[in-house]
């Protein structure tokens, strides 16, 4: 098994997912209180990557990345290098690519906050920000876990996306799915295999974790 | 650190929050809302002063959209809503308070208790401003003046209901609130707890003098309380006053349908008895006479009549010794079997609906044509405003 490529996914996937809980949690706020008329616009652009082929999305990250985009130009003059095929690029398209997958279980767990007690942290004197952060995220702590558990897991085992963006450069772009991809076409399916199984049982346990928690069977968090 | 309030100590009012003892609440608003089968206005105009004021009502009356414009919820369309001299609402100069400036006590009807924290934590919820050692002394006092300190550590979900209302009362007081809002707190709870829990909110009051309004569908709880009532009906006030005056004399006929009132009509006042306590009415065009609970009106004035399909017995041979005052001949016009209860409709001047069980009909063998006594007992008879 390449160990690389191996720990260059999960320093993606931790980092990816860390990134989406911050960016996560505001939008899913907004998409599960705003009363604004023309929220299912926001709610279909975050959604896109659910429908979108990997090469579609990785095709325009790509272009986006690239230094005849004005994104691409700024990191250039900033950083002295452009974004496409480095890891840094790679963290941008998969958090685009991972965007549903946290904001969905956050916005469902705000949306299951009883108004009541929004309403009833509001009379207490509780200014918008302190009702979220002492009330709906408190009771939110399964749907944030399933959100980041499923980000985690989805960026782990992206293909197109990293293909299109990043490439295939040992130690900053190749994660364990084209690693797996290489060994096929190497017909090396021994270690193919081995890797393969990995992303299983990581994807499986992650799904376990994030079901388990949603479903209450076994309580990490004591309420009612 | 842990500071522990050892007495129970009066409360008193933060110097840091202004004072707003005794004064009183005023509310004119109109709101159109979208009800469950048609919709229609809340439209109210009234002041309470300090103490506690019922507002009954049947449910949907516009009760609770009424105490979610006061602690600013939810705006109404037009209107102004005063404390003293503090607007909260003004729709003519635009103002509208935020919620979080209003300082009103609010216990929510499923009492909205945070089911994370502990009882504790709850009841210091609203004191987040303060320093460390002055909320834990002031949560202290209340939680011992509700009598609930043993359940400090507990959680909403780990207590019994009368325990969690009072978590509720004791969250919405702590804060020193200018104004109580109380949407049937103490609805699920067994008579015993409920006098007990507003004998402690009264105690509460006594020492804080500010306005109370709680919200009831229960006539129990209405006499119980015995304070002042305004009575809502569809938006509107329609009546105010003791208890005894608004549920008996000016009940609505909504509300007597919402009971479940079969028979319904119009009638004169012929006569009163009163060292019986009853009087005899007439009911509109018809030479049908009731005698009905004697209330506060003019003899020849015109009223409602409700009377229960359920509470009208059937005989088929004039009874005899019955101490029921209203004995009424009719024929049996249809009966109409729905499940296990059969309607009657009986003509005895005018058309009364009566429901009988299966074993009834039978063993009285009763068919259309049939001769029958209707007989009604005097406080089967409930009177209603006319029109």
């Amino acid at each position: 098994m390449d160990w690389q490529a191996f720990w260059l996914t999960i320093r993606l996937a931790v980092l990816v997912s860390a990134i989406l809980m911050l960016i996560g949690l505001p939008v899913a706020y907004g998409i599960a209180f705003s009363r604004w008329r023309w929220k299912f616009l926001a709610e279909a652009v975050v959604a896109m990557p659910l429908v979108l082929p990997p090469t579609v999305l990785g095709f325009y990250v790509l272009l986006a990345l690239g230094s005849r985009s004005p994104l691409g130009r700024w990191w250039q003059a900033l950083t002295g290098h452009t974004l496409a095929f480095t890891f840094a690029g790679l963290v941008v398209g998969s958090i685009i690519y991972s965007l549903p997958f946290a904001v969905q279980p956050f916005a469902t767990a705000f949306g299951l906050v009883d108004s009541r007690l929004i309403a009833a942290s509001a009379t207490l004197g509780a200014s918008r920000l302190q009702t979220f952060f002492r009330v709906i995220l408190p009771l939110s702590v399964p749907g944030v876990v399933s959100g980041v558990t499923l980000s985690f897991a989805h960026t782990m085992g992206e293909f197109g996306v990293v293909l299109m963006v990043g490439g295939n450069i040992p130690g900053v772009t190749r994660t364990v799915s084209i690693d797996i991809y290489d060994q096929v076409q190497a017909f090396n399916y021994r270690a193919a295999n081995q890797t393969a199984l990995v992303l299983l049982v990581i994807s499986f346990v992650a799904l376990c974790l994030v079901y388990s928690l949603n479903r209450k069977v076994w309580a990490l968090w004591r309420w009612k | 650190m842990e500071v522990r309030v050892k007495t129970a100590e009066p409360i008193v009012a933060d110097p840091t929050l202004s004072q707003c003892a005794s004064n009183a609440l005023s509310i004119r608003l109109a709101k159109r809302l979208a009800g469950a089968s048609r919709d229609f206005v809340l439209d109210v105009d009234f002041a309470i002063p300090a103490g506690i004021t019922i507002l009954f009502g049947p449910s949907g009356a516009g009760k609770t959209t009424l105490l979610d414009c006061v602690a600013g919820l939810t705006p109404p369309d037009t209107g102004k809503i005063m404390i003293g001299d503090k607007v909260f609402f003004d729709s003519k100069t635009g103002t509208n308070l935020p919620v979080q400036d209003r300082r009103v006590g609010h216990v929510f009807q499923d009492l909205a208790l945070f089911p994370h924290l502990t009882a504790e934590k709850n009841v210091a919820y609203g004191l987040a401003g303060l320093d460390g050692t002055e909320r834990q002394r002031r949560t202290g006092a209340i939680l011992e003046s509700f009598r609930i300190s043993h359940l400090r550590r507990q959680k909403p979900g780990e207590i019994s209901g009368g325990e969690r209302q009072r978590v509720a009362l004791a969250r919405a007081v702590v804060i020193d609130p200018c104004l109580l809002l109380l949407d049937e707190p103490l609805a699920a709870l067994d008579g015993a707890t409920k006098s007990k829990i507003i004998d402690d909110l009264r105690a509460w009051n006594h020492a804080h003098r500010i306005p109370i309004l709680y919200v009831t569908h229960s006539r129990e709880e209405v006499f119980a309380l015995g304070e002042r009532v305004l009575l809502l009906e569809s938006g509107r006030i329609v009546a105010q006053g003791t208890p005894h005056e608004v549920m008996a004399a000016a009940r609505q006929e909504t509300v007597a349908q919402l009971a479940g009132f079969e028979n319904i009509w119009d009638a004169i006042v012929i006569a009163a008895h009163e060292n019986r306590g009853t009087m005899t009415c007439q009911i509109a065009n018809s030479n049908v006479e009731l005698e009905t609970p004697l209330v506060r009106v003019e003899i020849g004035s015109s009223l409602r009549v409700g009377i229960r399909a359920g509470d009208i017995l059937l005989a088929t041979v004039r009874p005899q010794g019955l101490s029921a005052r209203n004995v009424i001949p009719g024929r049996v016009l249809s009966l109409l079997q729905r499940d296990v209860i059969v309607t009657a409709r009986v003509d005895c001047g005018v058309e009364m609906q009566v429901h009988l069980t299966l074993a009834a009909r039978d063993s009285l063998e009763l068919q259309p044509g049939r001769e029958v006594w209707l007989i009604v007992k005097t406080h089967s008879c409930h009177l209603m405003a006319g029109n």
